[in-house]
């Protein structure tokens, strides 16, 4: 009997194909997707309690989308090839749209909103600070120093346009993640139309909760008080996306076991035994009935603000865990069982190899070097933005 | 008109960089993209010719068969008539380029006779099989020709 | 024999033309072959099967399959008390030594041989995002090598399990049909091998391929053809319980 390996399974099936780096990529770009949007509401939608992490959600969803294609690189056969996909996309294939996608959204969307909204600054740091940082911004300012109310009037048109681009290519740029899985027939746990939506809306969820942990620890390690009007407007916010994307998971689950279709006895019984911990303890349980339970309390019931701040910080950490665990059970979940349903496998991780749990951490922790030297570069606070 | 264009010649200069990135782009794509991509369909038409060209290792019975004639006409008068000779043999398309210095393996009966013979439930009722103690401990060339195996 | 001048330069002129269009024959002239004429696809009678594991060992051997990964594999199934939902079936190392022996029994019991079914409509062609893996001409699923990224959406998107990911080339790996054999007239390496003659390779272009009458006498069937793959490998008396 093969190790692992309960009941049957295709001979070539034992061995999972994506990895822990391929639960990374979902979650990364659903963290960026997720902050993009709260941004946009600031923008967009014009509300005005929001403003405050408007510039911190940018740079957030930059230091993620940064990081976002190493996973993918390291999970490649051949990552040298990887310019294959711009050069000849197979149009069949929705991973063969990921590059453009992607690229769109990091120069055509983020990259040109964050330039339009820090143009002033950059100009005026061009001029004031000293070499090397001072060939930095002189490199961004793209050698025009016309900073004018008028041209900053254009500007902010400009950029109004770009983030309500954005805002269908964010939604672009993660829903075909989710569309990857779920047009593959081939997998009953992937294939549903359901899968970029609650892909979608779980990215929001995570986004919002990232940028609610990361705006709270950076107003802490600055010394300063968190604005609380803008708090309570996220995690509204947050509250209400997580109850969508919480009636969609059960509208998932209800219509699968209501259906029970071949596939749903294995799948069921995978539910219960391999995936027992990440699904039900750690997604449902931890990662969305208990955020939801807290969130629900603050709207409800009238707190001070520092018990607020931290249910606050608890909902959004727990949340952040439970996205992440939905995105290992959609992706080794979908891994596990035989397409046989025959049987059962078990994905062995490995530490320090290339596609392993050490790799994976140290990814995790790749964007807050990186939004930290963001931040020190184009800061997003008030008091120091140039008028 | 002339004031719109100066407050948004920043504007101006970003789109010539991005015009610059696409040109670029198109420019490294014309010159790294295969020859013959495209030519039958979404894929590299050299890689027929790759795997068109790799080496085989069975020669297939009709190649044996031009020089092991005695072998063929007795395997075709028995049981064994549409058993090729290399499923017994092995792979011999080295022995089949250059027979004098490969040879062929004679292969052991022992495994290779149980290999199909052996009974078992799943295999078809009317397919020659057997079990435990049919040869009483005897070899199963002590009755059988391989080549044509009725007794 | 008096042979003249003339005739004898004749002769050797034909010994040498003979002897080397045979050597053409023998070796394969793939100048002649022409994708245009050929349709391929394979036929498979589970009534013949016996599970003796050699169209896998042939195939490893003619193909350098690595150990542990299989391009074809046998599966033994066995049905207790007409219970199709719940066969038990096992392929142990993909049936590379054949199958232990088990006791006698009562239950149906089959051997079900198992390939890349070389779908028209195949999902892994449509999943594959540079074009490395893709359908030819002559109806053969195939991976280019050299250009195959890794990234296993193919793999993924396979209803059969018959992909792999090559352990030392870091490409996508699967059943070529033996095309490097069989645009050289000869036939797969399984087929080669199989000494019952259960597996047969058809090429539905020739109208004198034994596969039309093979369709047309046969109930025959593809795996899993409710995923529209247009599969062409045609299994006949493939039971009820076979997944």
């Amino acid at each position: 009997m093969t190790p692992g390996v309960q009941g049957f399974m295709y001979p070539n099936e034992v061995e999972l194909q994506w990895s822990v780096l391929i639960v990374l990529y979902p979650y990364i770009t659903g963290l960026v997707a997720g902050a993009f949007i709260l941004a946009s509401l600031s923008r967009i939608f014009n509300i005005a309690a929001v403003k405050p992490i408007y510039r911190l959600s940018l740079l957030t969803a930059l230091a993620f989308l940064l990081v976002a294609p190493l996973p993918l690189q390291l999970h490649l056969g051949h990552p040298e090839r990887s310019f294959e996909m711009y050069l000849t996309p197979h149009k069949t294939s929705a991973m063969a749209m990921f590059g453009f996608v992607y690229l769109w959204y990091l120069l055509a969307v983020l990259l040109t909103e964050i330039w339009l909204d820090y143009r002033g600054d950059i100009v005026r740091l061009a001029q004031s600070s000293r070499a090397p940082v001072k060939w930095i911004y002189a490199a961004l300012t793209l050698g025009s120093y016309n900073v004018s109310p008028a041209s900053r009037r254009i500007d902010d048109r400009v950029g109004w346009a770009v983030t309500l681009i954005g805002i269908p290519s964010a939604f672009l740029l993660h829903g075909y993640v989710g569309f990857i899985f779920g047009s593959v027939k081939a997998n009953p746990w992937w294939s549903t139309p359901l899968m970029p939506i609650v892909f979608l809306f779980s990215a929001m969820v995570s986004g919002i909760a990232a940028v609610l942990v990361i705006y709270q620890a950076i107003t802490r390690i600055r010394g300063r008080e968190a604005d609380m009007a803008c708090l309570d407007t996220v995690a509204k916010y947050l509250f209400y996306v997580f109850i969508v994307d919480f009636s969609l998971e059960m509208l998932d689950l209800v219509h699968r076991t209501y259906e029970s279709n071949e596939s749903f006895r294995a799948l069921d019984f995978m539910v219960h035994t391999r995936l027992f911990f990440s699904q039900i303890v750690l997604q449902i349980y931890l990662g969305t009935l208990l955020p939801i339970a807290l969130l629900a309390v603050t709207q409800v019931v009238k707190l001070r603000a520092p018990v607020r701040r931290v249910l606050y910080s608890t909902a959004a950490s727990l949340t952040l865990i439970g996205i992440l665990a939905m995105r290992w059970n959609v992706v080794i979940g979908g891994q596990l069982f035989s397409k046989s349903f025959l049987g059962y496998t078990t994905y062995k991780m490995e530490f320090a190899t290339r596609e392993g749990l050490l790799p994976a951490i140290a990814l995790m922790i790749l964007p807050f070097p990186i939004l930290w030297v963001l931040l020190k570069l184009l800061p997003p606070w008030e008091e120091q933005k140039a008028t | 008109m002339k004031k719109i264009l100066r407050d948004s010649e920043h504007l101006v200069r970003l789109v010539i960089l991005a015009a610059i990135f696409v040109a670029v782009f198109l420019i490294i794509r014309k010159a790294v993209v295969p020859a013959g991509f495209g030519k039958y369909g979404h894929y590299r038409a050299g890689a027929l010719d790759d795997i068109r060209a790799r080496s085989i290792s069975f020669a297939g019975h009709e190649a044996c068969e031009t020089c092991h004639d005695e072998q063929a006409q007795k395997k075709a008068q028995g049981k064994h008539a549409q058993v090729a000779c290399e499923a017994c043999h092995g792979p011999l398309a080295a022995h089949a380029d250059d027979p004098s210095t490969i040879k062929a393996v004679k292969p052991d009966p022992a495994t290779l006779c149980m290999r199909c013979h052996q009974a078992d439930s799943a295999k078809p009722k009317t397919f020659p099989q057997v079990a435990g103690d049919h040869a009483g401990g005897e070899p199963c060339g002590a009755c059988h020709n391989p080549h044509n195996p009725a007794m | 024999m008096d042979l003249n001048r003339r005739e004898l330069l004749v002769g050797v002129g034909k010994f040498i033309i003979l002897s080397g269009s045979a050597r053409a024959a023998l070796n394969g002239d793939t100048q002649t072959y022409n994708m245009a004429e050929h349709w391929w696809g394979m036929t498979i009678d589970v009534s013949k099967c016996i599970g003796c594991g050699n169209c896998v060992r042939a195939c490893a051997a003619e193909n350098g399959v690595p150990k542990g990964y299989f391009r074809t594999w046998v599966e033994r199934y066995q049905v207790n008390g007409g219970d199709i939902e719940h066969p038990q079936v096992d392929s142990p190392d993909g049936a590379f030594n054949g199958f232990p022996p088990r006791g006698p029994s009562n239950a149906k019991s089959f051997f079900v041989p198992k390939l890349c079914n070389h779908c028209v409509d195949s999902p892994c062609v449509q999943a594959c995002p540079v074009g490395a893996t893709f359908d030819s001409p002559d109806g053969v699923v195939l991976v280019d090598e050299k250009y195959c990224v890794g990234c296993r959406y193919c793999i993924q998107a396979c209803p059969y399990g018959c992909r792999y990911l090559h352990p030392t080339k870091h490409t996508a790996d699967k059943c070529s049909l033996c095309y490097h054999r069989i645009t050289k007239g000869l036939t797969t390496a399984c087929c080669e091998a199989c000494p019952t003659g259960a597996r047969k390779l058809a090429d539905l272009k020739n109208p004198a391929d034994p596969v039309h009458e093979f369709l047309r006498d046969n109930n025959v069937q593809v795996l899993k053809p409710y995923m529209a793959t247009r599969a062409k490998v045609y299994y006949k008396d493939l039971d009820g319980a076979v997944r």
